[in-house]
């Protein structure tokens, strides 16, 4: 006869003998093993910038205009290209006319409200061209402070906008450092750079990429070992623009000194 | 035309997206949500804490900062690129902005001010559906027969003027003005959250932000609550001296100064003490700044010494701190002074909001070029008028017109308890 005390003692060690080996079928579920190794994405969408192969041609910022219908002369754009001019005299002189959309057409640098500086070539210690773009960082300020959620990351990590749910208050504008945000001028909600978003998602290269003869721009998925951008920012001296906000910017430079802003 | 292209001139590096995107409407949201918390904490100056000398501007206060309520979201509703969409932020909010706990935080403070009101005023509200009801039916006019209806609604069914009912009334209100209190200073401090969380922003970004904003808007909301009584007090005055023969039982030109110059002389005191708060917290991040001197200190001192120099030091330091604290602070304060004083002191602090939102677009997230605010006077196109002069006059005077209305139905100047 089975006293009540043993009843329970035994279906306690009958209870926890089975879940030892239950619990091993969660500990050992393959897939979510996979998700914990490698955070269960396959796709993680970079940019690799290379200043120095860029010229300031502007084609990549004419091929993103046209694809991504930003009106052509529209002061905003998507990307741009800076050029940055130092003299012997240590300062440092930017600009980047219209957005660089159709090159640099002058020696003189613009200094805004249509007035030019001249720079005589004597005077220079180094000039080179810095193209930017939205950095798809992966703590975006800008998806942080959209008041209704219009703006989201995608898994695949580049930052979107819902232009039917925009309410246009321009607080990711002013939470961007980079300054890549504006107001759509015939949709009227904010616009930014999206990596070509429609193109890329198709094993498409982006506009600016393809439009680029010198191999300045080129994108990748850093989740995949074997891509040659991924080789790139795994092996070589990298860098990223305004490290200090901690917004883990995914647009990568190569090439990048301390006069670029 | 690019949004913000009408209004900005650029110097030197400006990136190219680089617009003042938020204009004066985003001057007007801080100033105005500064003058509802301020006129509050005002009134519970004397519902909470029993400052006696404050009880005939309390009243007057709080009916005034349910005045300038609606008008704190017009500004928002004003500079948004998609108004029609602005109701999202309530039914759609996403919380991790700053800007997503507007709907709550404004409607609590809503219905806290509102259920204060109720009870201050239902022994009003009864009283007149009373007398309307002495009035036998059939000699009504279709108005009196509204109003009877109106305020009967008003009472909610609460008919009970009895003296106890009456110090229920007075306990509610004194909770509710304390658990107001914080209400109003959070619906304002996070007013400044907003600015002082963009991190992207040099000027604007500092944990002292909220309290600054919360100090410089209770010296706004006195001081606007101190000018419009002075007004209305002027306006009585001159009203009086006109019926003092038909109605002797109104109080008298005379008890209406020195009821006026009483209150005036108290209110500047908490007006004083506030200010001094608020300058010395703004003079703390400013100092603090100078000597951190961080990479984006170069810029700022540009602008803040060179740029924006009239616009900080003369008009927002001078004009309106340093020249009302004197005037305040003279001995035999007259009302006239009073009113000068506090119109200078809402000079400054409407100029303190315009340094730091236009101040903080002035220069470039490059930190290596200029941007200035050309503000649209006379409205060219519908966006001028938007956010430019125009709108900005709209939303200063419709609190005004609101409190002309909400007075007929709660009268700032009647007895009520």
């Amino acid at each position: 006869m089975i006293s009540r005390r043993s009843f329970c003692k035994k279906s306690l060690l009958i209870a926890g003998g089975l879940a030892i080996p239950f619990s091993s079928l969660e500990l050992f579920d393959p897939r979510r093993l996979e998700a914990e190794k490698n955070d269960g994405k396959k796709v993680r969408w970079v940019f690799l910038v290379d200043t120095n192969k860029c010229v300031g041609c502007g084609f990549c910022v004419k091929a993103c205009k046209t694809e991504n219908e930003v009106p052509y002369d529209a002061n905003v754009t998507r990307t741009w290209v800076e050029r940055y001019v130092v003299t012997k005299d240590g300062k440092t002189h930017i600009d980047s006319p219209k957005g660089a959309r159709d090159g640099f057409e002058t020696t003189a640098i613009d200094i805004g409200e249509g007035k030019f500086e001249e720079i005589r070539n004597e005077d220079i210690d180094k000039a080179f061209f810095v193209p930017k773009l939205c950095n798809q960082c992966d703590n975006p300020p800008c998806v942080q402070v959209c008041p209704v959620g219009a703006t989201y990351q995608t898994e695949d990590g580049v930052v979107l906008v819902d232009r039917k749910w925009c309410i246009g208050c321009g607080y990711c504008v002013m939470g961007c450092p980079y300054g890549v945000r504006f107001f759509h001028p015939v949709y009227h909600v904010a616009e930014k750079c999206n990596f070509c978003y429609h193109r890329i998602s198709k094993g498409m290269k982006t506009a600016c990429v393809d439009a680029c003869a010198f191999g300045a721009r080129r994108i990748g998925n850093i989740k995949d070992p074997d891509d040659p951008v991924t080789k790139i920012i795994m092996t070589e001296r990298v860098n990223v623009l305004k490290e200090e906000y901690g917004t883990k910017p995914q647009v990568f430079y190569l090439g990048l000194t301390k006069e670029v802003r | 035309m690019v949004h913000g292209e009408a209004w900005t001139l650029k110097e030197f590096f400006v990136y190219p997206n680089e617009y003042i995107y938020w204009t004066i409407q985003i001057v007007m949201y801080p100033f105005m949500t500064g003058l509802v918390a301020g006129a509050f904490v005002l009134s519970s100056l004397y519902h909470v804490f029993g400052v006696k000398a404050l009880k005939g501007i309390a009243r007057f206060s709080l009916v005034f900062s349910f005045a300038l309520l609606p008008v704190a979201m017009l500004p928002l509703m004003l500079h948004l690129q998609q108004p029609q969409r602005g109701i999202e932020v309530m039914m759609t909010p996403h919380f991790t902005s700053a800007i997503a706990a507007f709907g709550i935080v404004f409607s609590t403070y809503g219905m806290i001010v509102a259920s204060e009101l109720w009870f201050v005023y239902r022994k009003h509200f009864v009283e007149t559906v009373e007398e309307i009801r002495r009035v036998p039916a059939g000699d009504r006019s279709p108005l009196t027969q509204l109003r009877y209806y109106f305020f009967s609604a008003l009472t909610l069914g609460a008919q009970d003027i009895g003296h106890e009912a009456l110090e229920a009334d007075e306990r509610a209100v004194k909770k509710l003005a304390a658990a107001g209190i914080p209400v109003a200073c959070f619906l304002h401090g996070y007013a400044g959250f907003i600015f002082g969380s963009v991190k992207a922003n040099a000027l604007w970004m500092t944990p002292l932000m909220p309290v600054i904003f919360i100090c410089s808007a209770v010296v706004s909301g006195v001081a606007l609550c101190m000018l419009t009584y002075i007004l209305t007090m002027e306006i009585r005055k001159v009203l009086a001296r006109r019926k003092a023969q038909q109605y002797p039982e109104l109080p008298s030109h005379h008890e209406l100064k020195s009821a006026e110059a009483h209150v005036v002389t108290m209110t500047a005191k908490y007006l004083l003490m506030f200010m001094v708060a608020a300058i010395t917290l703004e003079l703390l991040d400013l100092i603090f700044r100078g000597y951190t001197a961080v990479k984006s200190w170069d810029i700022l001192r540009s602008v803040i010494y060179e740029r924006d120099f009239v616009n900080i030091f003369v008009i927002q330091y001078g004009l309106g701190n340093l020249l009302p604290f004197v005037l305040f602070l003279i001995p035999g304060l007259t009302v006239r002074r009073a009113a000068i004083g506090s119109m200078l002191v809402l000079l400054g602090v409407f100029m303190m909001r315009w340094n730091v939102v236009i101040g903080g677009q002035a220069f470039s997230s490059s930190l290596s070029g200029f941007m200035h605010y050309r503000l649209p006077i006379w409205p060219g196109t519908f966006e001028e008028a938007k956010e430019g002069l125009f709108g900005a006059v709209v939303v200063a005077v419709i609190p005004f017109c609101i409190f002309y209305v909400l007075n007929k139905v709660m009268p700032v100047f009647k007895e009520t308890h």
